[in-house]
């Protein structure tokens, strides 16, 4: 399954980049992040965060299906 | 109406939209960047935001307060991008009949802005330091 990643604010930092596709077997979007903050050593436990796909917003078990964008959204701080 | 901007706000602009001859009262917020943040003095803020979703998440708030609150209309505007202290970093304007349902709605929706807009800042120091507000010591959601 191919997807598209969004990476904001600590996370774009901590990754390098904004944006990238990938292939994984993950089946859900804690799944697909437990297998990148693995993979890239990001800070923040799944716990702080809210998981999107196709830009709304989604619950971690959400099922991910080919060609998704999907973004993992740290602690807000707007306003 | 709910904008993510990346150029200044314009308080006299943001508020024609919301003209109305049958509000009797007009209440607006206005955030602003602070130079100073748990005692440390800040030069600067970058602003980013997930726009697509921020939008849509601004826009349910509006209809929300549009539907708790007895108002005619109500706006909301965030910057994006590099702001210095005094910049104007968000804007609420809400229309109503009368005063007390429009500092209601105004203060609904930049507390529920604040909680559920994908919108983040990192804070420049005057020590050279810098770090995203909330990114470190936020709470857990679950």
């Amino acid at each position: 399954m191919n997807l598209r990643i969004q990476y904001f604010a600590v996370l774009r930092e901590q990754r390098g980049l904004a944006e990238e596709r990938l292939s994984t077997g993950a089946k859900t979007a804690a799944e697909l992040y437990a297998e990148l903050r693995e993979r890239h050593g990001f800070t923040l436990p799944g716990e702080y965060l809210r998981a999107a796909v196709n830009e709304e917003f989604v619950p971690w078990s959400a099922a991910l299906r080919d060609g998704d964008a999907v973004a993992f959204l740290p602690p807000v701080a707007g306003g | 109406m709910f904008s993510i901007l990346d150029t200044a706000l314009d308080p006299a602009q943001l508020r024609c939209a919301l003209k109305d001859d049958g509000a009797g009262a007009f209440a607006s917020f206005e955030g602003r960047v602070r130079n100073v943040n748990d005692g440390r003095s800040v030069l600067s803020l970058d602003y980013e935001a997930y726009t697509p979703l921020a939008e849509k998440e601004g826009e349910r708030i509006l209809a929300e307060a549009r539907a708790k609150f007895p108002i005619l209309s109500a706006a909301c505007a965030q910057r994006t991008g590099a702001l210095a202290p005094g910049d104007l970093a968000v804007w609420v304007g809400v229309t109503a009949a009368h005063r007390s349902a429009a500092f209601d709605a105004c203060r609904y929706v930049i507390d529920e802005l604040k909680k559920r807009v994908p919108v983040w800042k990192r804070e420049h120091y005057a020590d050279g330091s810098s770090g995203w507000v909330n990114s470190a010591t936020g709470e857990p959601r679950a």
